[in-house]
């Protein structure tokens, strides 16, 4: 009984990671960008998400929808306002701009995430689920709505596998990832790719960040945690290998569940963390990391 | 100011400056303000009122004519939510705007973090929502020092009483309950809540099964919930203030069948309906006050003008913020004065009928000095439940409106 739900709960959680942190790691492979303001993206997605369905009430789906598109908005000018202008920039060397990226990203997060607290304060918001009541499986209670999550995730990934290995644009990005001179020499525009990759990230950090807030809630308090979660689920994966980044979000998910609920729900996060650090030990380039 | 000077400056500098000119010349020919700092949360659900009702408080003091004339001018401070910002925020508000006395935020950690503040810099400083047994308790331990901090809500020992007094009358007596898990928040004012709980709940027929203390950090309640559902307890006591929207939100959603009853912070703004989307039906909490529940002829009407001002009913520390700034206008009018020492003792003296009942504080040689006082004839609270989207007073009975009604996820065991 507990094992069944401890893995129904740890599949839905390891799946919104792992969409989480996809998008996240796909920007890695293909620029090279650590995009430190993510948290503050999936928060943005979420409480426009609530703030369209509870203060204007446009209805579930149109909220959802809503805060899928202020993400993709968000994630546009990050690319536009923060990591261009900086990777274009002559006045900064070139082996410093992964830092300057850093220090823009991390700074654009806080202030999105002050402009959400001043605007919508900083209390929790629940985006109203798409699909309300519980179903018994296995004896255990689930909530329709965390199936619904997990099932979205599942597809979403599974969609984004077949955009980058089925389509010509996504095995463009694939190439711009393995070997972006490479690319351009092809006559591709690199920057072209990179807007592709933004608007992929944008909306799979809009999704997250809606089933994010249908299944647990968020507030502005949550955009740092989940910059961290994304970020260390990327690194023991191996930065930039989607997969890897998959596979990560399974073992964090599972662990964390496993240690709520054996252990206790205070000490949830310790595992992982200590996981992360006994990897970057004896594998520094993560699970399935090439560099 | 001369008027030629200010054109200039106006002209030179712009709207801004003429501002500064204007108070500048305003404050020199009307006798001096009573300066009030409020330092809050104002991005909490639970602090966002606090600055608000004391702002009211204040408007309306002054329409009357102020105190002996003099205006009460309310500055506040955001804090947001941290001790640190707090406590530059007091200094600030001391050194700088050269306020009289401070009214300061919901957090324990914030008020025990501005107490030695308050005696260093020896202005009288009140909290409208902090609960920790610890800020009365270094009262009465060091009352020479720390004197100066006044506690205007009730300590967590009075609130597990008020709770187990709810309790006994609404869940033992009417539903015949037998046992309770206790859910609790990590923070310092759940420490003294749970030894409260532990020692009263046994007493009144609540037998206890399980202590559940969670991480304020904690977003996913399902292995929480899961556990007290093991436990198999008629009922759910808790203590939350640092969470609440997660926990309703996520009880409603897994469809949890135990009813929640007790301290729930968060649940007694009225913003709490819309940020839950209304998972809050049929959440128990404690309150000094609430809409339409008039335990005093004040409250009622300070909750409706609070609501046609700011748009929703306030939290609990909108209540005890409203209270203190009238009762601070009191003393200072029995001082005579905004000398620091002559307003504590004036303070001492408070025997102020406010919205959330009768105020006065504990003396010297009780062990919560300074703390306002819990009985009947004084301050009780009272349990009020979300129904229909809105919240309703169920205990006690002189103010009870409606009976205690249950979502049809809640399974009663009796």
């Amino acid at each position: 009984m507990r094992a069944f739900q401890i893995l129904i709960d740890g599949f839905a959680i390891s799946a919104l990671y792992a969409l989480g942190a996809t998008g996240f790691t796909l920007i890695f492979g293909v620029s090279g960008v650590l995009n430190l303001s993510h948290g503050a993206i999936m928060v943005a997605a979420a409480v426009a998400a609530w703030a369209a369905a509870s203060i204007l009430g446009v209805g579930t789906y149109a909220g959802a929808l809503i805060g899928v598109g202020v993400a993709l908005l968000t994630a546009f000018l990050t690319y536009f306002a923060v990591v261009k202008p900086i990777q274009d920039s002559r006045r900064i060397p070139n082996e410093e701009k992964e830092i300057f990226v850093l220090t823009g990203t991390l700074l654009w997060g806080i202030m999105i995430q002050e402009l959400i607290a001043y605007f919508f304060t900083n209390n929790a918001k629940t985006v109203l689920p798409i699909v309300e009541g519980v179903v018994e499986i296995l004896g255990v209670r689930t909530p329709k709505n965390e199936i619904f999550t997990a099932i979205v995730c599942c597809l979403v990934i599974g969609l984004l596998w077949l955009l980058v290995n089925r389509t010509r644009t996504g095995k463009a990005v694939l190439a711009a990832s393995m070997n972006p001179r490479g690319v351009t020499l092809l006559g591709l525009e690199l920057t072209n790719i990179y807007i592709v990759v933004w608007a992929i990230y944008g909306i799979l950090a809009g999704i997250a960040g809606v089933l994010l807030g249908m299944f647990l809630g968020v507030s502005s308090y949550s955009v740092g945690p989940l910059t961290a979660s994304a970020f260390s689920i990327v690194v023991l994966g191996g930065l930039g290998s989607v997969s890897g980044s998959l596979i990560a979000a399974f073992v964090v998910g599972y662990l964390e569940t496993l240690t709520a609920y054996l252990v206790s729900p205070a000490y949830r996060t310790i595992p992982a963390l200590l996981l992360l650090v006994f990897v970057m030990y004896i594998r520094p380039q993560g699970l399935l990391g090439r560099r | 100011m001369n008027k030629a000077l200010s054109g200039a400056l106006r002209s030179a500098f712009g709207a801004a400056a003429a501002g500064v000119v204007l108070a500048a010349s305003g404050a020199a020919f009307a006798a001096d303000p009573i300066k009030i700092g409020v330092i809050a949360e104002a991005q909490a659900i639970a602090g966002a009122s606090i600055p608000q009702a004391a702002q009211l408080a204040a408007d309306e003091i002054n329409a009357a004519g102020g105190v002996d004339g003099r205006k009460i001018e309310i500055i506040g401070y955001d804090n947001h939510s941290s001790s640190a910002d707090s406590v530059r925020a007091f200094q600030r508000a001391v050194n700088e705007d050269k306020v009289n006395i401070v009214i300061a935020s919901y957090i324990s950690e914030v008020v025990l973090a501005l107490e030695p503040w308050a005696s260093r810099l020896k202005t009288p400083f009140v909290t409208p929502g902090a609960a920790s047994n610890e800020i009365s308790k270094s009262v009465h331990a060091d009352y020479e020092k720390n004197k100066y901090t006044f506690h205007g809500y009730l300590t967590s020992a009075a609130l597990a009483l008020s709770v187990c007094d709810g309790a006994k009358d609404l869940l033992v007596d009417k539903m015949h309950m037998k046992t309770a898990v206790i859910m609790s928040e990590d923070a310092a004012w759940t420490k003294p809540l749970d030894v409260g709980y532990e020692e009263c709940l046994p007493k009144i027929g609540l037998k206890v099964l399980d202590h559940i203390r969670f991480s304020p950090d904690t977003t996913d309640f399902t292995p929480i919930f899961n556990k007290i559902e093991g436990a198999k307890p008629d009922v759910i006591i808790t203590g939350i203030s640092h969470v609440g929207v997660q926990p309703t939100v996520q009880w409603k959603n897994q469809q949890v069948p135990i009813p929640m009853f007790g301290i729930s912070s968060q649940a007694t703004n009225e913003t709490f309906g819309k940020d839950t989307n209304q998972a809050a039906e049929g959440v128990l909490y404690q309150g000094v006050s609430g809409p339409g529940v008039a335990v005093t002829p004040k409250s009622v009407p300070f909750a409706e003008n609070f609501r046609k001002k700011f748009g929703n009913y306030p939290s609990y520390a909108g209540y005890t913020a409203y209270d203190e700034v009238y009762y601070i206008a009191d003393a200072v009018k029995r001082a005579g004065s905004t000398d620091a020492d002559k307003l504590v003792d004036a303070l001492e003296k408070t025997d102020w009928e406010g919205t959330i009942g009768r105020v006065q504080f504990y003396g010297k040689d009780d062990p919560f000095t300074h703390s306002i006082k819990y009985g009947k004839g004084l301050i009780t609270g009272l349990m009020l439940q979300w129904q229909d989207g809105k919240q309703s007073a169920v205990w006690p009975k002189e103010v009870a409106k409606i009976d205690i009604k249950f979502p049809s996820f809640i399974k009663l065991s009796n």
